[in-house]
């Protein structure tokens, strides 16, 4: 469980397909209008973010990192500066 | 005396391990049921009725190939996500009672119809979300026009559909003339021609990438989030 997903709510088209195929439930749609993950049941299996039709999940490493994607979520750094350190 | 303190130990410890084995196997069995009883209650979870509305989509392109006159029933998947945007502030419809959305799925990923690939960026992008709008917007316009000339009596009832906005299919079969006024016939002719063009480029994109792609551009989509946020601003 070194991963978490994380959803940008502005790309999220509210199609449900993220929390259709979570094993854990940890997807929900906010107001009917967002995916929103919940990072204690995420156990980061990478399902939601590869079924997503807009791209808008990312796996942020519980350290802080992003490792797919790129999306800078406000949460996460991107990989680049992880990797130098700086993250 | 070492001899049977040898074979003692032998025996216990042939005990012990019989003990161990023993309790490895039933940890698995365990396990498995566990696995088992978990993928019921997944199963249970994913068979909501709105799972099956799949078939809806189905159904209405069916009867749109015997009497055209059913075309009309799609004016339904046209309001009801404006009712749940306007009047809940929701996209309740995309994420559960989209017979198209729960047709893709079905055939992207239940039938592996689909490639699964990530869409390139500008599909999801907010220029061709509303560019691809406006367009919709424009030939559904196009599309009331039309019927308000037959309506008026300037042309006559055109018996065919177009798909992809350009190519005329004969579909003559599916209406008599006479058993309605034209204007309603050329309308049912019109959102026939509407939808199937609007489902086959769903469905091109999903082979090409993930099963509900259609959904990351679609215009009743666009449409409702636009309205959710206006009235989330506010």
């Amino acid at each position: 469980m070194k991963r978490y997903a994380s959803v940008n709510p502005n790309q999220c088209v509210a199609c449900g397909e993220c929390a259709y195929v979570c094993p854990r439930k940890a997807v929900s749609i906010q107001k009917g209008c967002y995916a929103k993950v919940d990072d204690t049941l995420c156990v980061g299996c990478g399902l939601c973010e590869r079924c997503c039709p807009a791209g808008c999940i990312t796996l942020i490493d519980r350290d802080g990192c992003s490792t797919k994607g790129g999306q800078d979520t406000g949460r996460g750094h991107s990989s680049e500066l992880c990797q130098k350190g700086i993250g | 005396m070492k001899e049977k303190m040898e074979s003692k130990i032998e025996s216990k410890i042939e005990s012990e391990v019989k003990l161990e084995l023993k309790s490895e196997i039933e940890l698995k069995s365990e396990i498995e049921k566990t696995k088992i009883n978990k993928q019921k209650i997944n199963k249970r979870e994913k068979r909501k009725w709105y799972t099956y509305l799949w078939i809806w989509s189905i159904v209405y392109f069916a009867l749109g190939f015997f009497n055209i006159l059913f075309a009309w029933l799609g004016m339904i998947d046209f309001l009801i996500p404006l009712v749940f945007a306007i009047f809940s502030g929701n996209k309740n419809f995309c994420n559960r009672y989209c017979g198209r959305g729960q047709l893709f799925r079905k055939l992207g990923n239940d039938c592996k119809c689909s490639r699964g690939k990530k869409a390139p960026g500008w599909i999801s992008s907010k220029g061709f979300r509303y560019g691809f709008l406006a367009f919709f917007m424009t030939m559904f316009g196009n599309m009331i026009y039309q019927t308000y000339l037959v309506a008026a009596g300037a042309t006559g009832l055109r018996e065919a559909i177009k798909l992809f906005w350009t190519i005329r299919v004969p579909w003559g079969w599916t209406y008599t003339s006479g058993m309605t006024p034209d204007w309603i016939a050329q309308f049912s002719f019109g959102l026939y021609s509407l939808m199937l063009t609007s489902t086959l480029i769903g469905l091109v994109v999903m082979v090409l990438y993930r099963p509900r792609t259609w959904c990351s551009f679609c215009p009743m989509g666009t449409m409702t989030q636009g309205i959710c946020r206006i009235k989330d601003s506010r």
